[in-house]
């Protein structure tokens, strides 16, 4: 059954990644990208991440990808014209070069006897991340609103009209 | 029937999203599309973290989940700010028009 599930949803993510890079609107990479990162979310479920499946949705496929609609929508972009096709001679060998070898690597240092299953590992509800983020990551949680406040201002100052 | 799936198999798909988002990256002209090339590979990086969470049985993981999400969330309202500034002084949204400091 988990196995089953995730196969479902990895080929869904990596589909969906796939046609964020090739699709040549930008509208149609930002709805692919909401499928990578929806069936993400149910991955992070399977894995006991209850909080960080919902804040997954919510912040990313929520907030975040508004913004980018938003903007899209704002400047009216257009497709895609020019190709760049000088890189992909040197950059997908190089490409596919990484991607084997970090797939050996994991298949050597993980045995197919450490496995997930769901159920497995409870310690992701909201009770026990509220817990650990005000205790042990105070600071770097207060260090992170002092950052937000920044990017707030920024945004506003650079997307600004400028008053005479 | 095998139950339950192997942990690399977590791992090799945050791989492949990551090579995903950095051919997206390097290959795209689109201003906006190589942004989101990076959310996808933030993305990536944040399966990694989830599932070593789970492999340790450890919350930490999920935290820094956590602050990759604020973080890409303060950039990303940044980052479209800057593009909309690019695109009302230049007019273009293709990165190889805006390389005002490469000469």
């Amino acid at each position: 059954m988990d196995v089953i599930l995730f196969l479902i949803f990895a080929l869904i993510a990596v589909v969906c990644a796939i046609n964020v890079v090739v699709q040549t609107h930008p509208i149609s990479s930002a709805l692919s990208l909401v499928g990578v990162m929806g069936s993400l979310a149910v991955l992070y479920l399977l894995l006991g991440a209850e909080f960080i499946a919902a804040a997954q949705v919510i912040v990313y496929a929520g907030a975040i990808m508004v913004l980018f609609v938003f903007v899209i929508m704002l400047l009216n972009a257009g497709a895609e014209t020019k190709k760049g096709s000088s890189h992909v001679l040197v950059g997908g060998p190089l490409l596919l070069l990484f991607l084997g070898m970090v797939a050996f690597f994991v298949q050597r240092m993980y045995s197919p006897a450490t496995t997930v299953h769901f159920g497995g590992f409870t310690g992701g509800g909201p009770r026990e991340i509220g817990t650990a983020l005000f205790t042990t990551y105070l600071l770097p949680f207060e260090v992170t609103s002092i950052l937000i406040l920044i990017a707030i201002v920024g945004a506003i100052v650079l997307a600004r009209k400028e008053i005479d | 029937m095998m139950t339950a799936v192997p942990i690399s198999w977590f791992l090799t798909l945050s791989a492949i999203l990551f090579a995903l988002g950095v051919a997206g990256f390097l290959f795209r002209r689109n201003i906006i599309t190589v942004f989101m090339s990076i959310e996808l590979m933030l993305n990536a990086v944040n399966l990694s973290f989830v599932t070593f969470s789970y492999q340790h049985k450890e919350v930490a993981g999920h935290l820094f989940t956590f602050f990759v999400m604020v973080v890409a969330a303060a950039e990303a309202a940044v980052g479209l700010a800057i593009i909309l500034t690019v695109f009302k002084n230049r007019s273009t949204l293709n990165i190889d028009d805006v390389n005002s400091m490469k000469n």
